[in-house]
């Protein structure tokens, strides 16, 4: 076994034993980023320099008999929307090809203090936005189970990277399905916490209402040591949550008996692969066996997501976006006449296709006379779409489904349809706008290609969430299946 | 409700964007398309729900207005595209 193959807590071990350093790791990082990385392209920027540093420094404390956190000397790729000081930060874009972050993010620093080493930056769809990679303006990221298919995105470096088995595990953020639908389509475990769990000081907002980071790991036991490292109330972010963070890798008791499902019926509906569903439903018989109920809910409103988030999400990033104008940071266009031209061009060259047409989109929906008509009937679908999770957990602990309606389709193949593009997320959009955790873990494959089954959780019940997906993973072998590359 | 290319020129110029006018046109139709999509939002009677802007119950969050310091300039400065003796440099705003 590569000592990259190892679980977390296997790595704390043989780094405490000091079978293994810390060195020796992030050689074996990058070792396999250069033999892995022209094909899979999930790499935007390699942080040789810095990770060879915090490993060695690292090593020394553990040779001098320090106690260190889990995570110390543990190889991880960032999401290149998250800052990292000092450390080349896009979000994908050609706006900001040459910005090097004068400040960490929280999750960032945190990572840091927890001698996390930070091998680099992955790719991801311009500013979040997409669903497949494409919409990055330096490259199209690779699925690893088959490269001529998208990893999904809009996470797609963060989501591949784990599964090549580039490093341990890599952070991600969520705003329709970002981390759920990557880890869904290239096989590995996507945790999308509460919304507030996890500060988003430091994370290069695209709609601030749904915005959450979270793990990409290839075990749930995993996701739990990561969260715990970035959970927690943060002052630097006045909409994180202040409440008290439990031991998570505490809740992995491996019991799910009496727990009560519920499934969505509209989540196995139309539109849904055969052999997904199949999958899903296989998985049910897993949970029975194990003790736990499930039946059929219905979520009215499910239907309703997509256009509800498209409006909402595209609105808050029209007004996030403008800070994009050229002054303080990132492109700025050649010789304009005056203020007001060097906004527009510095812009219009900046941002790529998509990124223009969802501040399009959202400028046209808070614009006077539309305000009514768009903007606010989304946020009052929103509380009927919220309203459904509320009823539902009533009666149940946990809501399965699929992640996504597919498996991993083909680069180009949805491209010049932007709503076809958008219907990939119909089964995680909801689960945002009602701001509840949410996780996506292996399932099966369907024609060679990894299924995503996706736990729903309430608010700040990240427990049993992880509770029942580790479960689900201790009886089943689906988390350990690793494409061929 | 349908837009046309004015509107789109109009929203534009709102979101401080050029667009070519084989933009303008791919907008004009795709816009058309997604707000087509989302006019099924109409099928529903929303006229006693309450807009959800926020899904946690947070509501002003307040500190003390402490001093706290600031960034050293050179660091502000350090992603400038253009800057003059510690400030943003921009073209000129007054005739």
């Amino acid at each position: 076994m590569t000592p990259l193959e190892m679980s977390i807590s296997e790595l704390k071990q043989a780094l405490t034993d000091r079978k293994l350093s810390a060195s020796e790791l992030a050689d074996a990082s990058y070792r396999r980023i250069a033999e892995t990385d022209e094909r899979v392209q999930a790499f935007l920027t390699l942080n040789e320099e810095g990770a060879r540093e915090q490993a060695s420094l690292t090593d020394g404390r553990i040779a001098q008999g320090e106690a260190v956190d889990i995570l110390a000397g543990v190889p991880a790729g960032i999401k290149d929307n998250i800052v990292t000081e000092g450390l080349r930060t896009t979000c994908a874009s050609r706006f900001l090809d040459n910005y090097k972050p004068i400040y960490d993010g929280t999750v960032s620093r945190k990572l840091r203090d927890a001698q996390v080493v930070t091998i680099g930056k992955l790719n991801m769809d311009e500013f979040a936005m997409g669903g497949s990679n494409e919409n990055s303006a330096f490259k199209s990221t690779r699925n690893p189970w088959d490269l001529e298919r998208v990893p999904g995105g809009s996470s797609g470096g963060s989501a591949a990277a784990v599964a090549a088995g580039q490093v341990s595990f890599a952070l991600g953020s969520d705003t329709g399905g970002s981390i759920r639908q990557p880890a869904s389509y290239c096989g590995v475990v996507g945790l999308k916490p509460t919304y507030g769990l996890v500060s988003r000081f430091g994370l290069v907002a695209f709609a601030s209402s749904l915005d959450q980071i979270g793990p990409l790991t290839r075990s749930v036991e995993d996701a739990a040591h990561v969260l715990q490292a970035i959970a927690g109330y943060d002052k630097m972010d006045s909409t994180s949550a202040d409440v008290s963070i439990p031991d998570y890798a505490e809740a992995l008791t491996g019991d799910v008996k009496g727990l009560r499902i519920g499934v969505p019926k509209e989540y196995i509906g139309q539109g849904v692969d055969p052999k997904v569903k199949e999958a899903v439903l296989a998985a049910l018989n897993v949970f029975e066996s194990l003790g736990a109920t499930w039946e059929e809910v219905s979520m009215p409103h499910t239907d309703y997501a997509v256009a509800t988030y498209y409006l909402l999400a595209s609105s808050e990033a029209s007004s996030n976006l403008a800070r994009f104008d050229g002054v303080r940071y990132g492109v700025r266009a050649d010789n304009p006449d005056n203020l007001l031209q060097l906004y527009h061009e510095s812009r219009s060259q900046g941002f790529g296709p998509e990124v223009k047409r969802r501040i399009m989109l959202g400028t046209y929906a808070l614009s006077s006379g539309y305000y009514d008509a768009y903007y606010l009937k989304a946020q009052k679908v929103r509380t009927l779409i919220k309203q459904d999770f509320d009823e539902a957990f009533n009666q149940y602990d946990i809501l399965l489904g699929p992640t996504a309606p597919t498996t991993a389709f083909r680069l180009g193949e949805q491209i010049d349809d932007p709503l076809a593009m958008y219907l990939n997320d119909i089964l995680t959009i909801p689960v945002s706008l009602a701001g509840v955790p949410a996780i996506s873990i292996p399932c099966g494959l369907a024609d060679g290609l990894p299924v995503g089954l996706q736990l729903i959780g309430k608010a700040f019940q990240e427990t049993t969430v992880l509770r029942a997906a580790h479960a689900f993973e201790q009886h089943t072998e689906y988390h350990k299946l690793r494409p061929q590359l | 409700m349908s837009i046309h290319v004015q509107d789109v020129e109009h929203v534009a110029k709102l979101a401080r964007l050029n667009l070519s006018d084989e933009e303008k046109e791919r907008y004009t139709e795709q816009l058309n398309a997604i707000l087509k999509y989302a006019e099924k939002l109409n099928e529903l009677n929303t006229d006693d729900v309450s807009p959800t802007t926020h899904v946690l119950p947070i509501r002003n969050v307040m500190r003390e207005d402490e001093v706290r310091p600031s960034l050293p300039i050179e660091k502000v400065m350090a992603n400038a595209p253009e800057e003059e003796d510690g400030q943003f440099k921009v073209p000129a705003v007054l005739e």
